[in-house]
């Protein structure tokens, strides 16, 4: 708005010294520059505001054009009349203020064309940003809302088979019964603590995942053993939290199901070139493993999550050997 | 005495139903089993009155497993958590139970069961169940087949044709096949129409094994599979055939 003032200012000082070249005395080229450039400060503050209302189309340069020269008649009629009013009694000049009409109004065109291609582009622009702004406001709430979703779908079977599991322990052996609901709060309220946005360490990470084993080792001791090796560095490296718990389950779940013989889980860390790299194994049977084997939930759903946090979609890979079943996952330690 | 078998593949899970059961007199547990396979051999040994069933098990999940068993025993499904397969036999099971279930609830569901004491009533309905088409989600893409004294899974993609036969249908894989007391529109409906399609009253087949397509007679064509089978095609299996596969 200021910029807009001064420029103005400069044109009138400009206009004055014309005036006065061609021979007006200097209080009527001030009264001449005075009321055109105010008119004409008015007409830009118009047609600036204008695009606020009627924002035409990148293409209808028709509309501006015809709009310009609209306008800057209707100035141009405007002036004249103010102009013979203030200034009736001084002959020499209406005179000369006939004759400079044509000159006047090519300037004005200009000037107000200029303004128009001006407000045109601001209010453009402006309505680009706006738009922009909600428009990553929403793909964050989006991204929060997929994250928030994706976390909660975890937890119901586990819930419920324990719950069943706990039931079925208190009537006979009530101390295990106990130990199970103590481990069952610490990995819910583990879970439930965390914070998407921050990163926990491997170490903590396994933690909560012994804790997962353990409930499901009630569940299937008969069948299932753990196996975790990892060494110290990669025990500090960070990752998601959380992101190890679905890749676990369902290895524990396709080893389980897809198989009737007692089942072992690996899980096998170490640090590798600026990466945390995990390995997840389960017995498979690849004669009967079925389909859901490759797209299994918890697969797509920690595919997402990596999507989501880290712009990359290979960092989850599969592998299939003979009877086992591997799950390689790469966290970029580029936070550290 | 009446004869309960227990299948579920948590050894706690069972653990409570006998618990539960050992306030009915009447009543004995001539098995309990940790997976469909012994599941299906337990029933055709004992003749059970009543099955307590897990859904989820290793292999085959227990609504394949009453697939195999002939006849279908009265059973009363055990399970966590599975929304689709609550709202299959929400409809037709005898009961439910969710685990974890009450005594109290247990109680009702056998109260059901006492009440209506005829397996073939049951039997019916969970034929029903086993007809619906919505139980079988695209995550099965499987048919498990009993051949002989085997249990054989057969994947969708390693089926070549089906052929109608009687009561059942002919599951052809590769070089082998196998019966399954189906209807043909049962599997149009559960096979993906991108996938399968039916060219003939009697027959589907997999469009992946397809090679060729050949004129036969007047208004019949052959096709011709990748293992030089020849399945007839009727002229509307025809039309299907050039709108599905676009020639």
């Amino acid at each position: 708005m200021l910029s807009y003032v001064a420029w103005l200012s400069f044109w009138s000082v400009v206009q004055i010294l014309v005036l006065h070249r061609l021979g007006i005395t200097w209080k009527i080229a001030l009264i001449d520059a005075a009321v055109s450039i105010a008119l004409l400060f008015v007409a830009g503050l118009v047609t600036v505001n204008m695009f606020h209302f009627y924002q035409p189309g990148k293409k209808r340069y028709f509309f501006r054009v015809t709009w310009g020269i609209v306008f800057t008649a209707l100035y141009m009629v405007l002036l004249n009349y103010t102009l013979s009013m203030v200034l009736h009694k001084q002959t020499s000049y209406l005179l000369f203020l006939e004759s400079s009409l044509p000159i006047r109004f090519a300037f004005s065109l200009l000037i107000i064309a200029f303004l128009t291609v001006i407000g045109w582009m601001w209010n453009y622009t402006e309505r680009q940003r706006v738009e922009e702004s909600r428009k990553s406001d929403t793909d964050k709430l989006f991204r929060e809302a997929e994250l928030g979703k994706l976390r909660q779908q975890l937890h119901p079977h586990l819930l419920f088979n324990s719950l069943n599991s706990i039931s079925a322990l208190v009537g006979s052996r009530p101390e295990e019964a106990r130990k199970m609901i103590q481990q069952l709060s610490d990995f819910l309220r583990g879970t439930l603590r965390k914070d998407e946005q921050l990163l926990v360490s491997f170490s903590e990470e396994l933690e909560l995942l012994r804790l997962y084993m353990e409930i499901e080792k009630v569940r299937f001791s008969h069948r299932l053993t753990a196996e975790i090796n990892c060494d110290d560095t990669c025990k500090k490296m960070l990752l998601p939290p959380l992101l190890l718990q679905p890749l676990v389950e369902n290895a524990i779940k396709f080893g389980l199901y897809d198989t009737i013989e007692a089942v072992t889980i690996k899980i096998d860390a170490k640090a590798e070139n600026g990466f945390l790299s995990i390995v997840i194994s389960n017995p498979y049977d690849p004669q009967t493993a079925q389909p859901r084997q490759g797209a299994g939930f918890g697969l797509d759903s920690v595919k997402k999550r990596l999507q989501l946090l880290y712009f990359r979609n290979d960092l989850l890979v599969v592998k299939k050997d003979a009877n086992v079943f591997h799950t390689l996952l790469k966290i970029p330690q580029t936070h550290a | 005495m009446l004869k309960i078998i227990l299948i579920d593949d948590e050894p706690l899970s069972r653990s409570i139903i006998r618990e539960y059961l050992q306030s009915y007199s009447d009543i004995t547990v001539v098995a309990e089993c940790s997976d469909g396979f012994e599941g299906v051999k337990a029933i055709a040994q004992h003749k059970p009155d009543l099955v307590f069933l897990d859904i989820q098990m290793p292999k085959i999940n227990g609504f394949e497993m009453l697939e195999l068993t002939d006849p279908v025993p009265m059973v009363i499904f055990t399970t966590a958590f599975d929304e689709y397969a609550m709202k299959a036999f929400e409809a037709h099971a005898l009961d439910y139970l969710l685990k974890p279930f009450s005594k109290d609830r247990f109680d009702k569901a056998m109260q059901k069961w006492q009440q209506q004491h005829s397996p073939a009533a049951t039997g019916k309905s969970i034929n029903r169940l086993l007809e619906n088409p919505q139980q079988q989600t695209e995550e099965h893409q499987r048919i498990v087949v009993k051949n002989g004294n085997n249990i054989r899974i057969v994947p969708f993609n390693e089926i070549y044709y089906i052929e109608a036969y009687d009561d059942y249908v002919k599951i052809f894989t590769k070089d082998d096949y196998f019966l399954k007391k189906k209807t043909m529109s049962y599997y149009e409906q559960v096979f993906s129409p991108k996938e399968f399609l039916r060219v003939h009253r009697s027959f589907i087949i997999r469009l992946e094994h397809l090679t060729r397509v050949e004129p036969f007679e007047k208004n019949a064509y052959i096709a011709l599979l990748k293992n030089k089978v020849r399945i007839p095609v009727s002229r509307t299996g025809y039309t299907k055939l050039k709108e599905t596969l676009g020639f």
